[in-house]
């Protein structure tokens, strides 16, 4: 008997190593195999022993810690490898923060190290020594400082399977630099259960009846779907009941993609500068089946007036988000994928074609007032809408759009085509200017062989534009747009129309961009004419290598449709 | 929505910083605590906050899910009066000048109060009860010259069961 026990449990090598090289065989372990950071004092034990490893492990040097933590993003969105971040104690851990906060909001999960000052300093106000702990704690899921080598093993197993597990999110590891001196004995063993954790609620089985009553009775159903559907693998389960159903389904910002955008159901997006359709059916609907999100105010407008004839059904892996912000009649927790596979053999076939033809007559609205201007405009000066155009032509779809924050963010999440999933990245939740160049960096590490487009404005470009170092330095063939209207668009379209056109510091005056990115060696162009934009897209696409394109676009062009804030979602307005 | 007192249990693992994550969400919400105590739990390794806060109950439904889902809470819970058994400690610093003063010894004895220590300038009363009782204590003794007054955080028996040991097993 107890010879059968020792047989099923696994042999566990130990080796003697510094707690740097500890942390460097954790990772690998972990299946990590690049790591984007920044090196600095407190953390150059852990660097050293990365020198040796240089063969399995690619050390992604960026220009800023801010840029490393966007970069892991980008790779932790476009696929499933562990994303890691290093960088030192002090101003190196501070800079974390944006980059922890905005993966935390947008539950990506990711692994930060940070180098800490040593142990017996610690409280001192010690050389670069910051309390990133208790700075981080409520931007990371989990986080944890290790002063002691021994607990090196056992705190990254944890870390990474809290990342990874449930609601993913960002965690951060802080080692004091003895602790990376010291000599341990080091054996490493995944983690697989936490007793305090539970990751994926359990799902009642009463609640998957209940929603598909609710759907097979529904004669105005409408889903709304956001990224729980992407983090939970369930892209095809979605379509399924979709098409099963008939029911029209509209995405947020960060379920983008999930659906291809030429299905049928497919109905656009859902906000503040959604599409009109579906915002204006979100207060006419029967039910509203919301799957793996979270009903943001971007998305929901005034809650008071919100969806409040639909009764509302709510599938989520994260039981804090039920009721948080809409009330659900019926609240389906679980992992997405599974929750979808279990409802839809009850789920009966349907069509509701008179209910989705009205989101079509309303597209046609939409269409004469806003898409047509956006996309052939007549009017002299370039509209950002016409470059998504341009590079859906080209790509056909099959691309990866990582979007900065502002109006174009919004112009490349209402008209960039989508044929596979993971394929839009932005900052949703947060709202980080300056998330695109890094996190597109990391998109084109995580997935060379798609084509990776980042479309920045004049501002957030210039947030982090020192990683254009980066893209120099690895050669990842990140091709860049900055629409640039030499404005700080989105606020500076606030202002027109809420503060009575008094543009109080949202005009820019810009350097060379090209000649910035031809300074880092980056083939680069300016297109300002109409007649050139077919064709300047068509070589950025086509060039073998990094790629810089500036397209001057109307100075004041504005978004819409448009929500206003803390508006009724129905109140949308098309001009 | 109407504010009211309600003071939750949190059972947690005992490590470093988690009183910091926990206190955190609070204030995202800007909710002030009225008073907090943690020590151990009945279960090994598993510690217990007791927080008190004035809010609504929806602000406070959400704050509990928020606890729970931090990756060491085991358990929230939040509870009116009626549905625990709380105690509070309260000790009162006073001149030794009042010590055989004969009002100040029947108000102490009427409150239940104790003498807890008496030396060359002052004695410590101590008495253990509810808010209201400590309270009351406190303004009957206010007359005679509080050198010192100090009340702990409450800590609460909860009525119903609560289910830590399954949860973590």
């Amino acid at each position: 008997m107890n010879a059968q026990i020792s047989k099923e449990i696994p042999v566990k090598t130990t080796i003697k190593t510094t707690g740097a090289d500890a942390v460097i065989q954790c990772l690998l372990k972990e299946g990590v195999d690049t790591i984007f950071g920044y090196p600095g004092g407190a953390i150059m034990p852990i660097y050293d022993a990365l020198y040796g490893y240089q063969n399995q492990l690619e050390h992604i040097l960026t220009r800023h810690e801010q840029g490393a933590t966007h970069a892991a993003q980008g790779y932790a969105r476009v696929n499933d490898k562990p994303a890691v971040v290093f960088a030192t104690s002090g101003p190196g851990a501070t800079n974390l923060v944006t980059g922890l906060a905005d993966a935390m909001i947008d539950s990506t999960p990711m692994v930060c190290v940070t180098g800490q000052v040593g142990s017996h300093f610690l409280g001192s106000d010690a050389f670069q020594e910051t309390d990133i702990v208790s700075i981080s704690t409520p931007v990371t899921k989990w986080n944890y400082q290790i002063t002691k080598a021994e607990e090196i093993a056992e705190v990254f197993a944890k870390a990474f399977y809290i990342a990874h597990s449930g609601r993913p999110g960002p965690v951060l590891i802080d080692i004091t630099k003895d602790a990376q001196f010291a000599q341990i004995d080091f054996s490493y063993e995944k983690c697989k259960r936490i007793r305090s954790y539970k990751p994926v609620p359990t799902t009642d089985p009463q609640s998957i009846q209940d929603a598909a009553d609710l759907i097979n009775h529904a004669k105005k159903p409408m889903i709304v779907f956001g990224q729980g559907v992407i983090l939970g693998k369930a892209e095809v389960e979605l379509k399924e009941l979709i098409e099963k159903a008939g029911i029209p389904a509209a995405w947020t910002i960060l379920g983008l993609s999930a659906l291809p955008t030429e299905h049928p159901l497919n109905v656009g997006m859902v906000g503040m500068h959604g599409n009109y359709a579906p915002n204006i059916q979100t207060n006419q609907c029967d039910v509203l089946i919301a799957i793996g999100m979270r009903f943001d105010d971007r998305v929901t407008g005034d809650l008071k007036t919100y969806a409040k004839q639909a009764k509302v059904i709510h599938f989520e892996i994260d039981p804090a988000e039920i009721d948080k912000n809409v009330k659900a009649d019926v609240a389906v927790l679980g992992n997405s994928k599974d929750t979808l596979a279990e409802i839809l053999p009850l789920i009966e076939e349907n069509h509701h074609k008179k209910w989705h033809d009205e989101f079509v007559e309303l597209d046609k609205k939409e269409y004469e007032a806003v898409i047509k201007n956006d996309l052939f405009p007549t009017k002299e000066g370039l509209t950002m809408g016409e470059v998504l155009k341009e590079i859906n032509n080209v790509t056909g779809g099959d691309h990866i759009i990582v979007s900065d924050v502002g109006q174009h963010q919004m112009i490349a999440c209402r008209y960039a085509k989508f044929t596979k999933t993971q394929s839009n990245i932005t900052s949703g939740g947060l709202g980080t200017m300056g998330f695109a160049l890094p996190a597109a960096i990391g998109a084109k590490k995580g997935v060379p062989e798609r084509e990776v487009i980042a479309i920045i404005g004049d501002g957030g470009y210039q947030m982090t534009i020192q990683e254009l170092g980066t893209i120099f330095q690895t050669k990842l063939a990140v091709k860049i747009v900055v629409l640039n209207n030499d404005f700080l668009g989105m606020v500076r379209q606030w202002q027109q129309l809420f503060f009575d056109k008094r543009y109080a510091s949202t005009e820019m005056v810009n350097p060379d961009f090209v000649a910035i990115a031809k300074g880092y060696f980056i083939e680069a162009e300016r297109v300002s004419e109409r007649g050139n934009l077919a064709k300047a897209v068509k070589k950025m696409i086509d060039h073998d290598g990094p790629y810089f394109l500036e397209v001057k676009v109307e100075k004041e062009g504005n978004v819409f449709p448009m929500i206003e804030s803390g508006a009724c979602v129905s109140k949308v307005r098309l001009k | 929505m109407n504010q009211e007192i309600f003071t939750v249990s949190i059972s947690t693992e005992n490590n470093v910083g988690l009183l910091n994550r926990v206190t955190s969400i609070f204030l995202k919400r800007h909710i002030n605590i009225e008073s907090i105590t943690a020590s151990e739990s009945e279960i090994k390794d598993i510690h217990r906050y007791t927080v008190v806060v004035k809010t609504t109950e929806e602000a406070i439904q959400k704050v509990v899910k928020q606890l729970e889902k931090q990756v060491e809470v085991v358990k929230a819970y939040y509870h009116r009066s009626q549905d625990i058994f709380t105690q509070e400690i309260a000790m009162y610093k006073i001149s030794v000048d009042n010590l055989y003063e004969t009002d100040c010894q029947s108000i102490i004895k009427s409150n239940g109060g104790t003498i807890a220590a008496v030396e060359k300038e002052f004695f410590v009363v101590e008495k253990t009860g509810s808010y209201e009782e400590t309270k009351k204590l406190y303004d009957d003794l206010y007359p005679f010259g509080l050198m010192q007054f100090v009340r702990s955080g409450r800590i609460a028996i909860t009525k119903p069961k609560m289910l830590i040991s399954e949860l973590i097993r």
